[in-house]
């Protein structure tokens, strides 16, 4: 079954056309990375699958499910979002407890202490950080932090935006590794915008390359593996991120 | 021949409310005319390093050392008024984040005449000629309409090229560079270090280059150090760092990930193994 299905998207800010007529078929369980230099329009397409970007064009399906422009409640069950800066995406002035329980109290569940204190634990979370506040939290639990919020409503589909780009390596690796398991454990799709080749490497299946608000290659991560990407925009990527690694 | 820098036993202090915190603890190393790479991750004090050499680490912040000279000169004594011209001119320092450094309300001309003439008088002329070759070197490739440019207006990884440019063309003798590119693209990275690097290379300077990448610090330095809260847990040849002995040493490398991963889990850093002796 098709997750996330993209046809002719053109997302614009305004007057400017950011990306042209995007087409992806993500199946249900994959785990697919967008790829390419800052402005080539990968975290737009993120956005506007959460709703953040809603003047797009062409069509939106989550789970055969066509998306509105607007928020959509329903749609916020099935898919979330995480953003790349633990630092700037939880609100300073409320404590974890409370970012937890925002969705649960939006979407009118109950049960709430026993559901923070579920997806805490699946997070790799002490109890202890339940009733703390950001600023008293290291990078990485913050992001463990964004992480649990995504999954509070349990989604089947996790939109990642450079999970990764604003930790340590080490910090970096403990994250990495936590939603790889989160994948296992709990069937996720997931759909990861990043430059870096070799968090592709770690935890995706497939992975599009985009340029200019472009996709210009649709590959396995087989094949990045085998340094076997076709475009030369893809290649030059590859080498340059070879080289860094020697 | 002397060595450009010395820095022996430097300690840099802060006060908080359950006493002092020590996020330098006796930091000793020499430098030439060679490129150090000082890797850590945050919270290692390799940022502070830097600071401590300008003399930038403001109050409550106490940084004290048994030497710190710098070409002979005594960094330690030297009054915030006797630094100036030592700052920039002969030292000077690449910030992480264009977007945050530049000056938002000048053009990029002026931001970097300003920095030539605030340690020399120079005809108009001169300084005109001498921005716009700069901005050459660090391969802009039409720089008098750039220099007419705000930071605003130009993208990242040119802001940084920018930014080089105006620590640069003073020509001092030591550059640390902090993080120069962990703000921009993989692909434009490797454009911004090559340029550091050609011009380190080609007027002798010594280049300390600060960075919690190791594979960057490994392909663009001499000699590394690695620190971890606040110590040199490791010293080496740049080369040899992938023969590393230090258990944090091997733990940060392995924790990479690589372009041809087959490693179904990333190994972890045992942080309790030697956090406190």
């Amino acid at each position: 079954m098709t997750a996330i299905s993209l046809k002719n998207l053109d997302i614009f800010y305004g007057e400017a056309h950011i990306t042209h007529d995007v087409n992806l078929e993500i199946a249900d369980g994959e785990s697919f990375a967008l790829v390419g230099e800052s402005g080539s329009g990968k975290s737009t397409v993120l956005k506007a699958i959460a709703g953040l970007a809603p003047e797009w064009t062409g069509e939106i399906n989550v789970f055969g499910k066509p998306r509105s422009h607007g928020i959509d409640r329903a749609f916020s069950r099935q898919c979330q979002m995480v953003f790349q800066d633990p630092y700037g995406s939880l609100h300073p002035r409320k404590t974890v407890d409370a970012t937890l329980g925002e969705a649960l109290t939006i979407h009118g569940i109950g049960d709430r202490s026993a559901r923070i204190e579920e997806v805490m634990s699946s997070v790799g979370l002490d109890r202890k950080f339940r009733f703390r506040f950001p600023h008293q939290l290291s990078g990485g639990q913050r992001q463990r932090v964004a992480i649990a919020r995504a999954l509070m409503l349990k989604p089947k589909v996790l939109l990642l935006d450079e999970p990764t780009s604003a930790l340590d390596v080490s910090v970096q690796a403990e994250i990495l590794n936590l939603l790889k398991r989160l994948r296992q454990e709990q069937n996720l799709t997931f759909l990861m915008v990043t430059h870096n080749l070799p968090v592709v490497s770690f935890l995706c299946d497939r992975l599009a390359v985009m340029r200019q608000g472009r996709i210009v290659e649709v590959a396995d991560v087989a094949d990045l593996k085998r340094g076997d990407l076709k475009d030369p925009y893809s290649r030059e990527l590859m080498h340059i991120s070879a080289a860094h690694a020697n | 021949m002397n060595p450009l820098l010395e820095i022996e036993n430097l300690r840099v202090t802060f006060p908080t409310p359950r006493g002092d915190l020590e996020v330098v603890r006796g930091l000793s190393f020499t430098l030439g005319r060679e490129r150090l790479g000082i890797v850590g991750e945050s919270g290692s004090g390799k940022s502070m390093t830097g600071r401590s050499i300008l003399k930038l680490v403001r109050a409550p912040g106490r940084v004290t050392a048994d030497k710190l000279t710098f070409d002979g000169i005594d960094l330690l004594t030297r009054s915030e008024r006797q630094m100036r011209p030592i700052r920039g001119a002969r030292i000077s320092m690449v910030m992480q984040d264009p977007k945050f450094s530049l000056n938002p309300v000048m053009t990029i001309g002026e931001q970097i005449a300003e920095a030539l003439l605030t340690h020399q008088r120079l005809p108009r002329r001169e300084v005109n000629n001498r921005v716009l070759t700069m901005l050459e070197s660090v391969r802009i490739a039409d720089p008098e309409r750039v220099a007419k440019l705000y930071p605003h207006e130009v993208s990242g990884g040119m802001g940084q090229r920018v930014m080089i440019a105006m620590m640069l063309i003073p020509e001092p003798d030591l550059l640390i560079a902090d993080e120069p590119t962990s703000a921009l693209d993989v692909s434009v990275q490797a454009q911004v270090l090559d340029i550091i690097d050609e011009l380190v290379k080609r007027k002798g300077m010594g280049l300390i280059f600060i960075s919690h990448d190791l594979n960057l610090v490994s392909s663009y330095c001499d000699r590394i150090l690695v620190m971890n809260t606040g110590e040199v847990v490791e010293e080496c040849k740049a080369g040899e760092l992938m023969n590393a002995k230090h258990p944090y040493t091997r733990g940060l490398i392995a924790s990479i990930p690589r372009l041809d991963e087959t490693r179904t889990e990333l190994p972890v850093l045992d942080r309790s193994a030697w956090a406190k002796k």
